[in-house]
């Protein structure tokens, strides 16, 4: 009896060509302009952001493109205290949702500069865009979320996202 | 057995789709086939899709999908990581079970997102095969070459299959190579992996496709000429190349056999062989002789859309009979290397 094996390497390596879509490249593009654009459906008047081309409520297209605030309302929160491959956000860090104003979802990102303790649900926020020169159709062109300063939206207004 | 007959099919042109997603081409075939059964998207009890996620390169792509279907209020779902043709099997058991009386079956499948010959390469043995990353047409060439040498037949046999699938394609508006062309034409060709040339491959493209299936009396009321599903089953042969005889697809054989293929004449067969000696092989298999039609949409050669192109062929069946132009069919659908899933459906218009 030979060695016994007990693993073999077989390398995979796979590229994709990812397609975002119509209704999301919209969104991407927007980006690069300093624009929030979703897309609303017709039956019930959601809009979505970002957008995927579709309402999954009502299985319509949401084929119109509006545009919605960069000032929002973080519905939920929660400090991040781990560090992570991809992102090099100074530990610890807010991740937040945000409803946008305009917006029928919450949109994940991140709050900075604030003092962590006062990241709270309710918490009014506005996008901080990266230099006009970073601009791109990524949603890296929002550098994050920061105090707008604007008073505390009421919890009702919110509560169905929290 | 609970009767459940088609009542609706929809299909996306084949293309290459490089703007939209995979929802966005869902969207409008999902909804019109559910607008074509004449049932109420809440009604339908039970919907069932068929989709590969290694296409996509993005785990669980298909629940995504759903975005596509309208899943709120929550809805009752599965998916097979397989052609579309398999979620029609999944569907139709639940039909059976009497949980529920309809179904919205779908699949799509984009294969121009990754490289679609390594993406392939990696339904083989993980192991001893798939690191040597042998390319689906060496796979089935494999198999043209032990099936020309066992049965005396030609290369100049499989361009036939060609010439009449494009030519067949001509009243298809899904298909992408349609039109006159001669063997000869095509045997200039030079070979893509021997004896295969292009004619003999398929056409690989981007699709979806979508359909209802409605069980007993019912299917009566909501379309003028249900197709009924008569027989329907599905078999495997083995993963290893090496331990089939790559000639014959005892698969196919078994599954037409409980399907009840021979039970009663054939008016036409929808066959889902992207390669052209494959066709011969399943002719051979499903036990058609002379007289069938075979293919008259030009099947998986005109346009082969991944992981909807077997649920394809059996829609362009039923459509077919719904038309008028033929009473009893069998469709088949294939999935894996050289042949090696198949699942055999009898149909047959009310």
């Amino acid at each position: 009896m030979g060695e016994s094996i007990k693993s073999v390497v077989t390398p995979v390596h796979l590229e994709y060509d990812y397609s975002a879509g119509t209704a999301t490249s919209r969104f991407l593009r927007g980006l690069a302009k300093k624009k929030i654009v979703g897309g609303e459906c017709p039956s019930c008047q959601r809009v979505y952001v970002p957008p995927r081309g579709s309402c999954p409520r009502c299985a319509v297209p949401t084929a119109r493109e509006v545009a919605v605030s960069d000032h929002g309302t973080v519905v939920t929160f929660s400090i991040v205290r781990v560090p992570s491959e991809n992102l090099d956000f100074a530990l610890p860090y807010a991740c937040v949702s945000v409803l946008l104003d305009g917006a029928g979802l919450p949109f994940f990102h991140v709050v900075q500069r604030c003092p962590l303790e006062e990241v709270r649900m309710g918490m009014r926020v506005k996008a901080r865009w990266v230099d006009d020169e970073k601009l791109g159709p990524t949603i890296a062109s929002i550098e994050c979320f920061v105090p707008s300063g604007e008073p505390d939206a009421d919890y009702e207004t919110y509560k169905e996202h929290g | 057995m609970r009767d459940v007959a088609i009542v609706s099919f929809a299909q996306s042109n084949c293309a290459k789709e490089t703007e939209r997603n995979e929802v966005e081409i869902l969207l409008p075939v999902v909804a019109e086939a559910v607008k074509a059964s004449g049932l109420p998207r809440s009604e339908i009890g039970f919907t069932c899709s068929g989709s590969s996620d290694f296409l996509q390169g993005q785990p669980f792509a298909f629940v995504m999908a759903l975005d596509a279907v309208g899943a709120w209020p929550p809805i009752k779902e599965s998916h097979v990581e397989q052609d579309g043709a398999w979620a029609l099997y999944e569907a139709w058991v639940k039909l059976q079970t009497g949980e529920v009386d309809s179904a919205l079956v779908y699949s799509f499948g984009k294969s121009a997102a990754g490289d679609l010959a390594e993406v392939l390469a990696l339904t083989l043995d993980p192991y001893c095969v798939a690191p040597l990353w042998p390319d689906a047409d060496s796979i089935a060439a494999l198999q043209a070459r032990a099936f020309l040498e066992k049965t005396g037949k030609t290369e100049r046999d499989l361009a036939e299959v060609a010439v009449r699938s494009r030519r067949d394609a001509k009243s298809n508006p899904h298909a992408v190579l349609k039109g006159d062309v001669t063997a000869d034409e095509l045997l200039a060709a030079p070979y893509v992996s021997s004896p295969l040339r292009a004619h003999d491959c398929p056409i690989n493209c981007d699709g979806a496709t979508a359909m209802v299936i409605v069980a007993g009396e019912r299917a009566k009321k909501v379309v003028p000429r249900p197709v009924w599903i008569r027989g329907i089953d599905h078999r495997v042969d083995p993963p290893a190349l090496g331990v089939r005889d790559l000639t014959r697809s005892p698969s196919t054989e078994i599954a037409a056999g409980k399907a009840g293929v021979g039970r009663d004449r054939i008016d036409f067969a929808e066959i889902y062989a992207p390669y052209t000696h494959q066709e011969l092989i399943l002719k051979e298999a499903l036990g058609l002789t002379g007289g069938v039609t075979i293919n008259p949409s030009g099947g998986a050669l005109v346009a082969h859309t991944l992981m909807s192109c077997g649920l394809n062929r059996i829609g362009d069946a039923a459509a077919r009979i719904m038309a008028g132009k033929g009473d009893r069919a069998v469709a088949h659908a294939t999935q894996g290397p050289a042949l090696q899933q198949n699942l055999v459906c009898v149909l047959e218009g009310e």
